[in-house]
């Protein structure tokens, strides 16, 4: 617990000009943690400096979201200024108001409103003072890219920056300030260039690791081969005895130092160590039934399905999934005195501080923490284990330290989707209609589990949280598990999806009827609907071609709703899934930004190729064997199929979270489209050529035949 | 210490007092300042480090110094004249052909270095010649476009 600076302080810091900062509501509050620096009720705040550039400041930060360009285009809309005189401050502990962590789809739903609300009472504060200024009533006025002028008479205008100088006006506002309208809009509901852009095609961007400091050095961090080995014994004479190298020991901490990211690799190989065995002995065939043993018993009553018509019973696993961003974990620290700064990869600057404050026993407002640009995230970045390595390391060398983990370290110490399995047995009567639902799930939490269709007492029992264990003296997992982009839905997802498609088959219907018949009107059936309608569904086997099937899934997420309609190929020597097209539909409320909104659908979807079709951890206890992608894959360009977003249009309803949402569909709409394609229903992702060609193999249950 | 090894970067010649063995990207990165080439494996799986040696693509994690002596480099700094991108780089921008921006110049590089042999690549030429450029945002399809746009355009 930190003490905040108490709002007058941070007034005070806020210099001249107008400033807006903005309370939070309850609802926002809740979805922050208590753990503040900045004034404990401030979220958001802007400033209209002298020179009419509008500086916003977040903790939140750009990841390659987007939400660099969606935030600022919200101010620009409410305070009625051109998008290019905004300057976004984001992921500075010293200057940006607390922020939890940017996740969970959060910023646009939960930030936005607060940034939208400084906006327009920024914008409001500086028509008054123009109505004065220019001697007109304010209904006179015009306001157009940050200027003033009076209607009728386009030569008496003054603007902003003239306003706001020699000023130093503070505004603190609630979140119900009076937006704009969405027919009004001008800047929200387009898809300008990204402000980011520019830098991140010249190369000019910088991320972490392209800082340098003065007498900065390279850090490497001698490793152990597995998780829960502990240093035996150390040689370092050999490092020692390198011209320009260092080794530091801080107990379990051994680094080599120098002014060469070589010839810290070389030094780190002369390090002489030995270790003492790990105890763990899962794999991942046999972690399955080792999740379902340690899981705690699901709260409630369990009392099964009982004896409906029609009975069908799944069990659905998933192995581990890495996040592995393109960028590595990496950070520079600069440790002086009582002071210290710095800048991390994160996704999570105000926690980072935290971290480092309790490593190096400082108060956390003596640490600032800076994010530059973040080569993607994904939730991978949300634990910064090196922003507090970097730290340690450099109070040791009294000198700033940049650590940039390996692809190795990356894989080591990556908290990963973790292993899950979801057991589901449901009944359907005479008619068709699902009479009995029970879901018991095992490490993967309750998200994306609800059962949305219309199935009277329907039940979903998790047992345990999805990171069940993580903190337990002798953990669940052999190694760090952590939130993977929508943690758990896209295993909740798969499950459910997957066994809809199994009672549609043992229904003998189609599995988009049987899924509209139990979906009540409203938002997922118009894009269930939307999906289809795109996609050009056809029941049971027309219009596909041989070899190929097609699939449907359907999602909520972070408020938003998703359908997503797959094509496959399914080659049967080789067990081999080609996905060749894939419409994914999605209600998200309000857009402030399309095409960005849709990077993030396209992005789901390519990126969920990895999880449902090839990506599962391969490891021996706590030893992780995959460390580079010559053995972990990722999608390529090689994989991507025909991707079509629709955006059904909802502009009534507020921006609702886009991150996340249409990737958990995708496991499961693959899978659909396999058993479619071949016949062959898998339980486990990924669907890996093997295992589609075992599943080709076994003796499938007769299809039952029925009315299309 | 070795050297001094001589090659031109982005039409600059430079001289650099290292060791034949060190890896382009940290003389890029380190003695030369050229952050944006990126390292992602740092075992030439992922691309992120891609540059041109005299035309072709060449990861620079896995180049040694020695081996561009006399060789003209070009990095992702070498592209824009000024303030005028290069009209690759404007059809990045221009169709979204980046999320996090991580891999991006390594995708710009390998991307130039397809449109010198195929200016007006097929998408099968341009799937097969990005196909090892990693990129775990899923910007694919607007890369894919980005290529296809400036292709039309040259």
């Amino acid at each position: 617990m930190t003490t905040p600076l108490n709002r007058r302080a941070f007034i005070q810091a806020l210099g001249g000009g107008l400033a807006v900062l903005v309370s939070l509501r309850p609802r926002a509050l809740a979805a922050q943690d208590r753990r503040r620096v900045s004034p404990e009720d401030l979220n958001a705040y802007l400033h209209v400096g002298a020179d009419g550039r509008v500086a916003v400041f977040t903790g939140k930060i750009e990841m390659g979201q987007g939400v660099m360009t969606s935030q600022a285009q919200m101010v620009a809309e409410e305070l009625g200024v051109a998008l290019a005189s905004i300057d976004m401050v984001m992921g500075d502990t010293d200057r940006c108001p607390y922020d939890a962590g940017t996740w969970g789809s959060l910023t646009t739903r939960m930030f936005g409103p607060a940034l939208r609300a400084a906006a327009a009472e920024a914008r409001a504060t500086l028509t008054a003072m123009a109505s004065q200024a220019l001697g007109v009533p304010t209904e006179k006025l015009v306001l157009a890219d940050g200027t003033f002028s009076v209607a009728g008479e386009p030569g008496r205008t003054i603007t902003m920056g003239s306003l706001a100088q020699g000023r130093k006006l503070t505004r603190v506002v609630g979140e119900a300030a009076v937006l704009r309208k969405a027919a009004d809009f001008k800047v929200m509901g387009r898809s300008p260039l990204r402000l980011d852009g520019r830098e991140k095609v010249t190369g000019a961007a910088t991320f972490t690791g392209d800082l340098r400091l003065p007498d900065m050095a390279y850090a490497r961090i001698l490793r152990p081969p597995a998780h829960g080995a502990k240093l035996k014994s150390l040689d370092a004479s050999a490092a020692e005895r390198m011209a320009g190298v260092k080794v530091l020991r801080d107990g379990d901490l051994v680094a080599v130092l120098a002014a060469d990211p070589e010839a810290c690799a070389q030094a780190l190989d002369a390090l002489k160590a030995a270790w003492t065995p790990q105890t763990r002995s899962e794999d991942p065939e046999t972690i399955f039934d080792h999740l379902r043993r340690g899981a705690p018993p699901a709260p409630g009553a369990a009392p099964g399905v009982g004896a409906p018509a029609r009975k069908v019973s799944s069990t659905f696993t998933k192995g581990y999934v890495a996040h592995a961003p393109m960028e590595p974990h990496t950070a520079l620290a600069d440790v002086k005195g009582r002071k210290a700064t710095v800048w991390a990869s994160t996704q999570t600057p105000f926690g980072t501080r935290e971290r480092v404050a309790r490593a190096l026993g400082m108060e956390a407002k003596d640490v600032r923490v800076l994010t530059p640009y973040v080569g993607g995230g994904f939730g991978g970045k949300s634990a910064d284990l090196q922003a507090v390595e970097a730290s340690r390391l450099s109070r040791l060398a009294g000198r700033p330290v940049m650590l940039a983990w390996t692809r190795a370290e990356e894989f080591f110490y990556d908290a990963f989707d973790p292993a899950a399995v979801v057991a589901i047995e449901a009944g359907l009567d005479g008619k068709g209609r699902i009479v009995a639902w029970e879901s018991h799930i095992y490490a993967a939490g309750g998200r994306g589990s609800e059962i949305f269709y219309d199935v009277p007492g329907a039940r979903v029992l998790t047992h345990g949280g999805i990171f069940e264990g993580r903190d337990n003296a002798t953990p669940l997992h052999p190694f760090a598990v952590g939130p993977w982009r929508a943690p758990g839905a896209n295993m909740n997802v798969f499950a459910r999806e997957s066994q809809m498609d199994l009672l549609a088959q043992a229904a003998g219907l189609d599995p988009l009827a049987f899924r509209l018949a139990h979906l009540k009107e409203g938002r997922m059936k118009r894009v269930l609907q939307a999906a289809a309608e795109a996609f050009g569904w056809k029941p049971r086997k027309a219009g596909r071609r041989p070899g190929r099937g097609w699939g449907i899934a359907c999602g909520e997420d972070a408020g938003t709703v998703v359908a997503t309609m797959a094509e496959v190929e399914v080659d049967r020597a080789t067990g081999k899934v080609t996905p060749l097209r894939i419409v994914c539909a999605q209600e998200m409320g309000l857009v402030v930004n399309p095409t960005g909104a849709r990077m993030q659908i396209e992005g789901c979807l390519m990126q969920g190729l990895g999880y449902a079709l090839m990506e599962e951890l391969r490891f021996k206890g706590g030893e992780i064997l995959d460390r580079n992608f010559d053995t972990y894959p990722l999608p390529r360009f090689s994989h991507l199929p025909k991707l079509e977003c629709v955006i059904v249009e909802n502009p009534g309803l507020a921006p609702q979270g886009g991150g996340e949402p249409a990737i958990i569909t995708v496991g499961a709409v693959l899978a659909n489209a396999v058993a479619d394609a071949c016949g062959a229903r898998m339980y486990r992702l990924p669907m890996t050529p093997a295992r589609v060609k075992a599943a080709l193999a076994a003796p499938a249950p007769p299809r039952k035949k029925g009315k299309a | 210490m070795g050297g001094p090894i001589r090659f031109r970067v982005n039409g600059k010649a430079v001289e650099l007092q290292a060791d034949g063995g060190r890896a382009l990207l940290w003389a890029l990165r380190g003695d030369l300042g050229l952050t944006g080439t990126k390292l992602g494996c740092g075992e030439g799986y992922c691309g992120s480090c891609t540059v041109l040696v005299d035309g072709k693509a060449a990861r620079a994690c896995q180049t040694e110094l020695r081996a561009v002596a006399g060789k003209e480099v070009t990095t992702i700094e070498g592209l824009a004249q000024g303030s005028t991108l290069h009209p690759l780089q404007q059809a990045f921008l221009e169709e979204g052909g980046f999320q996090c921006g991580f891999c991006t110049p390594g995708m710009v590089m390998n991307a130039l270095a397809l449109l010198k042999e195929h200016p007006h690549p097929t998408r099968a030429q341009i799937v097969a010649a990005m196909d090892d450029n990693l990129c775990r945002c899923g910007a694919h399809p607007r890369i894919v476009a980005a290529i296809e746009a400036a292709g039309r355009k040259s």
